[in-house]
């Protein structure tokens, strides 16, 4: 770890002022359940900690007519014990508690969940993000028990870290990205902080959007650019059934080998559809109402994006949920996987992982 | 007079009660000083510099940039132009800074260029085995297999795990006055100092060890190693404290292995189920140290027709160290896992196999008693199927079984034992405690002898100051300073009750120490208090020594326990996911003298073979050989909610008691790997070869005994 300036902000507006445009000079400071990890192993040395602890309207949940919406600064802890996310979202729930540590829940934040660099070993022993030396990657003929079964044909191996990501992407979240306005009246490292005067330009994009296989050495996993800070979650309320099935080796704290996270609308106890590209998959014979939103299966820890399931979810059209149905949509999400020499097993966790979420989701016992 | 020997179970006042650790307070209050904890004024802290490659020479170390550094006060290279390399981690150069984070920076900044070489790292492939094959054989084992009605193969082993202290390897070295003081995390505080006479330049009895409290050391903690002679070098050049404390991530790769174990075993029986002849094959790796060689057949050592042979596997890995029971958890898991398939393909009950061949063995008897026992805790007759559980859907269970056995004779001990006027009492005992309450069963000895309650005694260890006692390693040391403090108290006692004799009007050989008061055998009323009897002393005290040596243990200590344990274990064959429900030890070290710690040390061991039996595994890059999971992350240790319902049954009584004192701590961490792998495979209905028994494990062997596709 070296030696960096503190700064610990307490309006958006100063914090995003404190940002610089590049990579590595500055980092954001949320729960510190990554970050503080990362600067000991010295991923990130970076001459400037901005924290968002002071930053006050970025810690709350808001249910506002048809939509939810989440600061980035919530506690995992909060997240889960909100009534209207245990109401409403059981499958965040489950995200959360499949954390399994008490200290990380209470600690880490949802932003923070969402902005985690990724766990692959070689990422986190100095091998850089696509994990290489001398231009080749070292996972493929590594040590790849962990790494990525979906999007794996390179450069990138490591698989996304996010515990909410599956979840949100399922259910339609939006995130909301602050960055300071044009032209950036900005605080070089180690000068005295100006009171900037211009409000943060914002964008929203889609929770999958959101994230990104990187192509080279330098990219991120995120859309997230240096001088933003994620500020907001959007969740749409829809009447979604929704769930998460997370395969853990341990009970205790541990990464999932596997998750799957889906929201399907279920109101007549059938899958709705709605509108989408048929892509070769036969339309149900009997037409069925339309829908809010067609039924999605996302895919967590197997690629290194939250992996969304186009095949699985279109399984899924109008059908009512069976153990059967269950696991012919777990098979058709395991299908066009390429697991690597060391995790093939990821194949099979992830028909388990999809058929006994789409079961909960649904009411029904695996 | 008092009598050396234990007294029998009517006279005991505190001896096999259960007791709750002297130092647990201090402990879970925090108040407990740890190597870790010790800060001393103008200290400094020291970091290591390891080596990034597992097979290299070192070209080049320029450490300009790190010496010019404020705060900077010593860097020393350890490793030099065209020295060697042979694994990952080991020490290039060591800095010592005014501070932790200076110290880690200046670090950084040394430049080390290397050749680098490919590592082997290939422990699985028995072919790459080296030197010396170590082989036994009797009677004819290749004509017994031939012969044999049925005969079970396989292969089994465990990958190399680490000891994973929780407080790593190091130590506070502080020259001053000519005299070295050291507190060290040490398993060995009173043959620490002879270890460091080179580095320090001092001879041994200027040299002052402190290790009253210490996290952890499971065999990997009996010498300073380089970073403590570098740790003391530093603190010789400087003039000033050093602290060198090993990071985590050095720590696990370094700092102790315990061997990787495969072994191929043909095992044959008759049809009735009498075992005829075993064949094994076993290799491993000690990385750059020596292999282990897993006693095999382990238990049942008098099955007839044998032909065993094992070899070494050199790698560039850090070298082995004793690992809790070495050897044994190897050993167990392969003979166990034989004797699991054996009886499977026999279409036999396990327990009923296992006891059948109980013959083989050299303690029947105990091993009978001790699987009925388990049996009946664990309600077996009820639970028990054979091999696959029928019952449809995903979750199966099953129930295993496992044996061991342990030495734990006492080592060498020394006690000081004194008597004041007062009636206080205060003994010396060179000694450590690893955690384990070798505070607490001196404190009840000398209590317990001398007829007193524990709050009257004082008893001090964790110094070299002390009189000397032997490492604590092998179950040896509740043996050694059991009988030391025993001899020393009853020897402090008799010279006491010559001097009330006169006055009571009763010869000593008819007087005892009981409830706090010297009084006549059979006849309590003629007595006195305890400090009405020190009061005689006037101001003298009274000062025994009691010795113990391994040689001539006398009738205190003995060695040899025996151990059963079974488990049961859900599995879910659809992710591999094994969940442990249930896990029952029965075990016998003979006399007990503290039942509560006893326990606690059964539940530690059984606690860290679920560990090792399903989570922990020693994981390197194939092509670099750096340790991928030097870390808590990913080097998976079992949390609270892993470890299942543990239940722990000590043998006590008659044929228990009679045999003395024996130590405790490596047998219970002998057969959960073993226990847990077998209750899988009856559960599952195929034998998941290796330990950890991950889920990708689990769903492989699933696939290959096509239960699975």
């Amino acid at each position: 770890m070296n030696r960096f300036e503190y700064a610990s902000p307490s309006t958006l507006t100063e914090a995003l002022a404190l940002l610089t445009d590049t990579w590595g000079q500055t980092e954001i400071l949320a729960g510190g359940t990554d970050l503080i990890t990362s600067l000991k192993q010295n991923l990130t040395t970076p001459r400037r900690v901005v924290s968002l602890k002071a930053v006050s309207d970025l810690k709350k949940i808001e249910v506002r007519g048809t939509e939810v919406r989440i600061g980035a600064m919530t506690s995992l802890a909060e997240l889960s014990a909100h009534p209207a996310i245990r109401q409403h979202f059981p499958s965040l729930v489950e995200a959360v508690e499949g954390i399994a540590s008490p200290q990380i829940i209470a600690m880490g934040t949802v932003g923070g969940d969402l902005c985690q660099r990724p766990r692959c070993w070689y990422y986190r022993q100095g091998f850089g993000l696509l994990a290489q030396q001398e231009g080749r990657s070292m996972v493929p003929e590594g040590d790849n028990r962990y790494h990525a079964i979906y999007g794996n044909k390179g450069p990138a191996y490591f698989v996304s870290p996010s515990s909410l990501a599956p979840g949100l992407i399922a259910l339609g979240a939006a995130l909301t990205l602050a960055a300071p306005p044009a032209p950036a009246q900005r605080v070089e490292p180690a000068a005295p902080a100006v009171e900037p005067a211009a409000r943060a330009k914002r964008r929203e994009v889609k929770c999958q959007a959101f994230f990104r296989v990187p192509q080279a050495p330098g990219e991120r996993e995120t859309d997230l650019r240096p001088n933003e800070i994620l500020t907001e979650i959007t969740i749409p309320l829809r009447g979604l059934r929704n769930s998460t099935y997370e395969v853990r080796h341990r009970k205790s704290l541990d990464w999932p080998l596997v998750t799957a996270s889906v929201a399907f609308d279920y109101s007549a106890d059938v899958i709705g559809i709605a509108k989408r590209p048929r892509r070769g998959f036969e339309p149900p014979a009997e037409p069925v109402q339309p829908a809010a939103r067609a039924p999605v299966v996302v895919l967590g820890h197997v690629a290194p994006v939250p992996w969304v399931s186009e095949r699985a979810a279109a399984l899924l059209d109008g059908k009512s949920i069976d153990e059967s149905v269950a696991a012919q949509c777990g098979e058709a999400a395991a299908s066009g996987a390429t697991p690597l020499s060391r995790n093939g097993y990821k194949v099979q966790l992830v028909k388990v992982a999809v058929k006994r979420a789409l079961l909960a989701a649904s009411g029904k016992k695996g | 007079m008092a009598k050396v020997a234990w007294p029998v179970e009517e006279k005991r006042s505190l001896m096999g009660r259960r007791i709750s650790r002297l130092d647990g307070p201090l402990k879970s209050s925090g108040r407990a000083k740890y190597t870790y904890d010790v800060n001393l004024p103008n200290m400094l802290y020291a970091k290591i510099l390891s080596s990034p490659h597992a097979a290299a020479v070192v070209e080049s170390v320029d450490t300009k940039a790190a010496e010019k550094m404020a705060g900077v006060e010593a860097v020393m290279v350890l490793r030099k132009p065209g020295e060697r390399v042979d694994w990952a981690g080991q020490e290039i150069a060591a800095v010592a800074a005014v501070t932790e984070e200076l110290a880690t920076e200046a670090v950084g900044k040394i430049k080390v260029s290397y050749k680098v070489e490919r590592p082997r790292m290939d422990d699985r492939d028995s072919s790459k085995g080296e030197g010396r094959v170590r082989s036994k054989s009797s009677g004819d084992a290749t004509q017994a297999l031939q012969d044999a009605a049925v005969v079970a193969e396989g292969r089994y082993g465990c990958t190399a795990i680490t000891h994973c202290c929780l407080e790593p390897h190091g130590q506070v070295a502080e020259f001053r006055d000519g005299e070295l003081r050291l507190w060290a995390s040490t398993q060995n505080v009173s043959g620490y100092a002879g270890q460091l006479t080179g580095a320090a330049e001092l001879p041994a009895n200027k040299i002052h060890v402190n290790g009253r409290f210490m996290g952890g050391g499971f065999g990997s903690k009996f010498g300073p190693d380089r970073w403590g002679i570098v740790g003391v070098e530093l603190a010789k050049k400087t003039g000033r404290p050093v602290k060198l404390m090993l990071e985590r991530e050095q720590e696990l790769p370094i700092a102790g292995q315990r061997p990787s174990a495969y072994a191929e075993v043909e095992i044959g029986a008759t049809e009735d189920g009498t075992i005829t002849a075993w064949k094994s094959k076993a290799w491993g790796s000690g990385g750059m140290g020596r292999a282990g060689a897993p006693p095999l057949p382990y238990i049942f050592r008098d099955i007839p027709n044998l032909e065993t042979a094992s070899q070494g596997i050199p790698i560039n890995r850090g070298p082995a160290r004793a690992w809790r029971a070495p050897n044994h958890p190897q050993g167990c898991l392969i003979t166990m896992s034989a004797m699991e398939d054996l009886a499977a393909k026999l279409e036999m009950d396990a327990l009923e196999f296992f006891i059948k061949n109980l013959h083989y063995t050299r303690m029947p008897e105990v091993y009978r008693e001790e699987l009925q026992i388990a049996a009946d805790m664990i309600g077996y007759g009820k639970k028990a199927h054979h091999r696959g559980d029928p019952t449809p859907g995903p979750i199966k269970r099953g129930l295993g079984m496992s044996l061991h056995t342990w030495g734990g004779a006492g080592h060498d001990s020394t006690c000081d034992l004194t008597i004041h006027s007062d009636g206080s009492v205060i003994a010396n005992i060179g000694s450590q405690d690893l955690g384990t309450g070798t505070l607490t069963v001196i404190t009840i000895v000398v209590a317990e002898t001398l007829g007193l309650p524990l709050e009257a005694v004082q008893v001090n260890i964790g110094r070299n100051a002390y009189p000397p006692d032997g490492a604590s390693g092998g179950s040896t040391t509740v043996g050694g300073v059991s009988s030391s403090s025993r001899r020393a108290a009853t020897a402090a006692l008799n010279e006491l009750l010559e001097k009330v004799a006169p006055e009571l009007g009763v010869s000593p050989d008819r007087l005892e120490a009981a409830a706090g008061k010297i009084q006549e055998i059979d006849n309590p009323q003629r007595s006195m208090t305890w400090q009405q009897a020190c009061a005689l002393l006037g101001q003298a005290s009274i000062t025994r020594q009691g010795r113990h040596s391994r040689s001539g243990a006398g009738e205190l200590t003995s060695s040899g326990v025996g151990g059963a344990q079974m488990a049961d274990v859900s599995v879910d064959i659809e992710t591999g996911v094994i969940t442990l429900n249930e896990l029952v030890a029965v075990q016998d070290c003979g006399l007990i003298i503290d039942l509560k710690t006893a326990e606690s040390q059964v539940l530690g061991g059984v606690i860290m073979g679920i560990t090792y039996a399903l989570y922990e595994e020693a994981i390197y890059d194939p092509q670099t050989g750096r340790m991928l999971n030097a870390d808590m992350e990913f080097y998976k240790l079992a949390g609270l909610a892993d470890i299942g319902d543990l239940k722990v049954h000590m043998m006590t009584g008659k044929g228990y008691d009679d045999r003395g004192v024996i130590g405790l701590g490596e047998p219970p961490v002998i057969s959960p790997g073993a226990a847990i792998s077998n209750a899988v495979a009856n559960a599952i209905g195929v034998r998941v070869g290796t330990l950890p028994l991950t889920p990708d494990k689990v769903i492989s062997a699933l696939v290959e005994g096509g239960l699975l596709s």
